[in-house]
């Protein structure tokens, strides 16, 4: 009984040193860019390097939250990333209730369209829509940015919105339209009010990947007052060569609103993500 | 809708002859003909957007990469194949084949590994829910941060004076300090594995997700056979999780081919073109060169590239 205990506490002990280890490397950079972001710039890279500095300070916190050209760059981000949250839920929402309802001509093929588009690369459609946007006059605006993010955010969504609402029973609709409802109002007065968690997985996840959206932001706006955040950051890597500290503390306050859905809504959005991505 | 009609399924007679549970589903969700058209009443929208932002595009860079002078000159003219002889008898292109090549390659395999690593770590029966809760957290972490910040925070790191040279100088591992990103015999190293890094987090949760499905009655019918844990692992959890792991690593294959802000960021394809990529050369060539013709030629390549990999995720999402 004994060893068999002792065995036991060394696997414990071994497993934990593991997920230390792991921890290590998956936390302390983040740990560092924290620790610098309240550092003086002449204290970045001095040896040996230290955790917590004696000037520990709010200050490039504050130079980048009182600089209107930064705080820009925020307000673009929520602009475009909440704008595509809510029009692509309302598109996906259509769209999933057509494939989860009904049967139709072509219902595999078009579903199969919408899985393929997710693997195009979007440096191939970057070139069209650099010519397509400027021909239709939305370069450097917001709507064209909204609209090429939706490419990326709608095959997820309606994959994903389409297996909540295979979960929930066909009589729920049926049973609004016996007393001589519309399939409009099955959808939205039953199906949308219970379908709140499946939303919000999936209106995070589309949150998550407008906000982080490098390469049509670059290439599809031209001046910095219609910029994004990842623009953001990359342009104060060059302007300001190496202020590290603000280019930190631009980082976590650029990270933080993707840091706080997700924590709020972890465990919803953890399910929703692998069932999509596994079975999609 | 002509193709509705020509759907034999469609017919009245048919739904007569389906068996009976069938046919009561039919009836129920269409009891009027006009019903035909509400489901694309429903799907409209993202078959408008599709066509717009997807089948539309697609056709404009192929016809884009059989021309000359398209986008910044008004008049095109049809060129053939030059532009795709041009491209793929770039040396250029060919190194960012190649480094493309290592660098998913790479990645996907020591995703695969930290993911299988940190996954069964993170299921085990020894430790309490809370402590594995907080462990999960902590790994999840590099995957909530955009490329650019953890492009920022890996030069911060990488920088010859920064803190990995540091360390490693202090532990004795280097004798000298190494500019990690700038160096052409590290660069595309240092690059994989902070894509490495900025990876694994997906695979973890979603390999944890597969291990969490696995029923315990086979382990335990293992661990009466007598099995050791290794057997166990790869009598038992390997195989379960094979279909998983499979497709995982094909649409990391995928996304890892596509990735263009981290190198963007980190090295800009240099030095050397030791780390440019399929998506960094077709970008210079559109967006620095303004040789939008070459870059089409280049950017159908990667499509077509990307379909034979997206044809064999499907086939294993079949075969599931």
């Amino acid at each position: 009984m004994l060893t068999r205990k002792r065995r036991r506490l060394g696997a414990k002990i071994a497993v934990l040193a593991g997920l230390c280890i792991g921890a290590a490397f998956a936390g302390l950079p983040v740990v560092w860019m924290l620790s610098t972001s309240f550092k003086t710039n002449g204290e970045v890279f001095q040896v040996p390097p230290r955790l917590i500095t004696e000037t520990f300070s709010f200050d490039a916190y504050a130079k980048i939250l009182g600089d209107s050209a930064q705080l820009r760059f925020f307000i673009n981000s929520y602009i475009v990333a909440l704008s595509v949250t809510v029009l692509t839920l309302f598109v996906a929402i259509l769209a999933a209730y057509g494939f989860s309802r009904y049967n139709f001509p072509m219902k595999r093929s078009i579903n199969a369209v919408i899985v393929t588009v997710q693997a195009v690369p979007p440096i191939t459609l970057v070139i069209p829509y650099f010519g397509l946007v400027v021909a239709l006059g939305l370069y450097n605006t917001y709507a064209g940015l909204i609209l090429t993010h939706m490419v990326f955010t709608l095959p997820y969504a309606i994959i994903m919105m389409t297996a909540y609402f295979n979960t929930l029973p066909r009589e729920l609709d049926e049973s609004v339209k016996v007393d001589g409802a519309s399939s409009w109002t099955a959808l939205w007065r039953i199906l949308v009010p219970i379908s709140v968690p499946g939303l919000v997985a999936v209106g995070v996840y589309t949150f998550m990947i407008s906000w982080n959206e490098y390469l049509f932001a670059l290439t599809l706006t031209r001046t910095d007052d219609m910029r994004t955040v990842p623009i953001g950051i990359q342009l104060l890597m060059g302007q300001h060569s190496y202020e590290w500290n603000q280019m930190m503390a631009m980082s976590i306050l650029g990270s933080i609103p993707v840091l706080v859905l997700f924590l709020l809504f972890q465990r919803r959005f953890i399910g929703g993500l692998t069932s999509g991505a596994v079975k999609a | 809708m002509e193709t509705a009609k020509l759907d034999p399924a469609a017919s009245p007679g048919a739904a007569k002859s389906a068996p009976e549970s069938s046919a009561v589903r039919r009836r129920r969700t269409r009891p009027f003909p006009g019903q035909r058209v509400v489901p694309f009443g429903y799907l409209s929208p993202t078959l408008i957007l599709i066509f717009v932002l997807m089948i539309i595009p697609i056709a404009m860079v192929v016809s884009y990469s059989f021309k000359d002078n398209v986008i910044v000159e008004q008049n095109p003219v049809f060129a053939g194949l030059a532009n795709y002889t041009t491209v793929l008898t770039d040396p250029n292109f060919l190194a960012a084949l190649k480094n493309t090549f290592i660098f998913i390659t790479v990645s996907t395999v020591a995703h695969l590994g930290l993911g299988l690593a940190f996954a069964t770590m993170l299921n085990t029966p020894l430790l309490g829910g809370v402590t594995k809760a907080i462990f999960r957290i902590v790994y999840i972490l590099p995957w909530l941060f955009t490329v650019a910040v953890i492009a920022v925070i890996w030069r911060l790191m990488l920088d010859p004076s920064g803190v990995v040279n540091y360390i490693l100088t202090t532990i004795g591992v280097m004798r000298e300090e190494v500019s990690w990103l700038s160096d052409p015999n590290t660069a595309l190293w240092a690059l994989t594995f902070i894509n490495i890094w900025a990876g694994f987090p997906f695979f973890m949760i979603s390999i944890l997700a597969g291990l969490q499905g696995i029923s315990p009655v086979l382990y335990e019918a293992a661990s009466v056979d007598g099995a050791t844990a290794y057997r166990r692992f790869r009598n038992v959890t390997i195989p379960q999780l094979k279909p998983v792991l499979l497709s995982m690593a094909v649409l990391d294959l995928i996304w890892t081919s596509q990735q263009f802000a981290l190198i963007w960021m980190t090295t800009g394809g240099g030095p050397l073109n030791v780390t440019e990529m399929l998506s960094t050369y077709t970008y210079k060539q559109a967006f620095s060169s303004y040789e939008f013709a070459t870059a089409s030629a280049a950017a159908v390549i990667v499509l077509l590239l990307t379909m034979i990999l997206a044809f064999f995720y499907v086939r294993l999402q079949k075969e599931r």
